[in-house]
């Protein structure tokens, strides 16, 4: 199972920090993503994008995880050499994300 | 004053705010619709991505009628009449670099449309760039280093306004307001704090104003844009999308909703994902008005493509000013050829060595440089982990502070047309452009005095 399965994304900028936020479609599962969507988790992921650290806000009034991840941008959005500058599509490298236990 | 009676209706009970726009490559004809059939009171349009001052800053200096954001011309012929004839008060920071020149030209719209003489309020006073020059020991937030380091190549500094601005400018009785760098959501707010005539103690109403400004503040993001995923998260009528409005209480009231009839959709999980949307701690995300903390908001369906907003709570504004510094820094290079069929990714990666090998005979240094291949590694990296595709673009781009060196970028990857490997086909000019980037530095609020000048009278 994916995030994709479970939730849905968006990613914003500020500097060379992205922030992807995260949302369960259903509340049953925001346990679950607290459990396994873990900072720790999140970092791997984005390992050979973004130097971290990552950092993980819980918003469980609305079913949410706001991921703060710092050194991620190609050193900001007016510098960068990426073609996505901002890191919009950044969001879709957390849907991609497997989390280990489906079960729940 | 035959808008009198709906006016004050309104005032005691609710205000309506629409976004006109939310980037200064928004779309056009969403805002028209909100002026026409959105019932609003205010029409904001947010138009300046960080580094828009500094550019504009460079147009204004080539000439002092220059400045404000080009957009302005298309904006506000097309709404003009409506909010004219609607009474509709506009906010927006498109006067950029030079909100005076741009009030003029508004203006000038006005009667070449054979409309009323209108009213510009201006605000001015972002623009700090003398101020911070004799501060050269201020930390640069992103680094730490002194102001000092950037200073030789600054071309603007400008800080972020408060809602106050746009509330005294609107307590002039002004048509339209024009401003340089006023934060967002204070925009939005400023409207909201000018009707009620509320104050920087009232922290519910403050925080009432701020969310919805920051709900309002990316146009279409809350309606459906930047949302819309076939198969997941379907949006009615996408090519339509309409832009929010919100409707603000007396007592602090807080509902999302959009023109009826627009595309689009207002629920929970659109307003989900704008109002975490470049937050980064959610407990304190700093406005020049409040800090804002939204953990404990929650959100409901009140009605068709209407939100109710609940539980956000403020804290009292810090004592300084976000200020932007915008800086020349070097110049960026790119180019890109495809590459089809048979061993087109082996192609590709030797044609991207061949320009980086190329480029080193040449004499050329780089303080970045990439090579990637569109279609597999150029958004998310990890090239080795991505199947093989049928086609594949190469890009390669390369930053550095000679101008020479990144033009050469698009030049070398141009001649791999005849000069690389095989079957290179659908290459470019040379792109280069200059880099203006920006960062950032905290100013003490008693260094910044902003002030409301006229355009025109009330």
């Amino acid at each position: 199972m994916k995030v994709y399965d479970l939730a849905h994304c968006r990613a914003g900028d500020k500097g060379n920090t992205s922030n992807i936020s995260v949302i369960a479609y259903d509340e049953r599962h925001y346990p679950l993503l607290r459990e396994q969507l873990t900072p720790e988790r999140v970092m791997r992921a984005f390992a050979h994008i973004a130097k971290g650290p990552v950092t993980r806000y819980e918003l469980p009034k609305l079913r949410a995880f706001n991921f703060v991840i710092e050194n991620a941008l190609g050193g900001g959005v007016t510098i960068s050499l990426n073609q996505d500058v901002h890191g919009k599509s950044l969001s879709t490298v957390m849907l991609e994300i497997e989390l280990p236990d489906g079960s729940g | 004053m035959e808008f009198g009676r709906r006016r004050i209706m309104s005032r005691r009970e609710t205000v309506r705010v629409g976004c006109g726009a939310g980037t200064s490559d928004d779309r056009l004809e969403p805002a028209l619709e909100l002026a026409e059939k959105g019932e609003i009171d205010y029409l904001v349009f947010e138009c300046l991505a960080e580094r828009t001052i500094a550019r504009e800053n460079l147009a204004r200096s080539r000439d002092p009628e220059l400045g404000y954001a080009p957009s302005l011309h298309e904006r506000m012929p097309l709404v003009l009449p409506a909010c004219v004839e609607r009474n509709i008060r506009i906010v927006s920071n498109m006067g950029a670099a030079n909100p005076a020149a741009g009030a003029r030209a508004v203006r000038k719209h006005a009667a070449d449309l054979g409309l009323r003489d209108i009213a510009c309020a201006v605000v001015v006073g972002d623009d700090i760039g003398e101020i911070v020059k004799r501060m050269p020991e201020l930390p640069l937030m992103e680094t730490g280093e002194p102001l000092e380091t950037l200073l030789p190549r600054m071309v603007s500094a400008n800080a972020y306004l408060g809602a106050d601005t746009v509330k005294a400018a609107l307590d002039t009785g002004a048509d339209v307001v024009l401003t340089g760098r006023v934060a967002d959501p204070s925009l939005f707010l400023g409207t909201v704090m000018h009707h009620f005539d509320w104050d920087y103690q009232d922290w519910p109403r403050l925080a009432a104003g701020t969310v919805a400004g920051h709900l309002l503040e990316c146009s279409g993001s809350v309606t459906g844009g930047c949302f819309a995923w076939p198969g997941k998260k379907e949006v009615e009528g996408l090519a339509r999308l309409g832009f929010p409005l919100a409707d603000v209480g007396a007592d602090g009231l807080v509902c999302i909703g959009k023109p009826e009839g627009s595309g689009g959709r207002v629920d929970v999980m659109t307003c989900t994902e704008q109002l975490i949307y470049e937050m980064h701690d959610p407990a304190n995300y700093i406005t020049p008005d409040c800090v804002l903390d939204i953990t404990d908001v929650t959100l409901h369906q009140a009605g068709a493509d209407r939100v109710r907003v609940e539980g956000m709570r403020a804290k009292p504004r810090t004592d300084t000013y976000k200020v932007t510094v915008g800086y020349f820094d070097g110049w960026i290079g790119e180019g890109e050829v495809s590459y089809a069929g048979p061993d087109a990714v082996a192609r590709a990666r030797l044609g991207g060595e061949v320009v980086r090998e190329r480029l080193k005979m040449r004499g050329f240094s780089y303080d970045d440089f990439r090579i990637d291949l569109i279609g597999m590694s150029s958004l998310h990296g990890a090239l080795e982990a991505r199947p093989v595709p049928y086609e594949v673009r190469l890009r390669v781009a390369g930053r550095a502070q000679d101008r020479k060196a990144a033009h050469a970028v698009g030049f070398e990857v141009r001649t791999l047309h005849v000069n690389g490997p095989g079957s290179a086909g659908g290459g470019m000019d040379p792109k280069v452009r200059q880099v203006l980037a920006v960062k950032s530095v905290l100013l003490p609020r008693r260094y910044v005095n902003p002030q409301i000048l006229m355009e025109g009278e009330v």
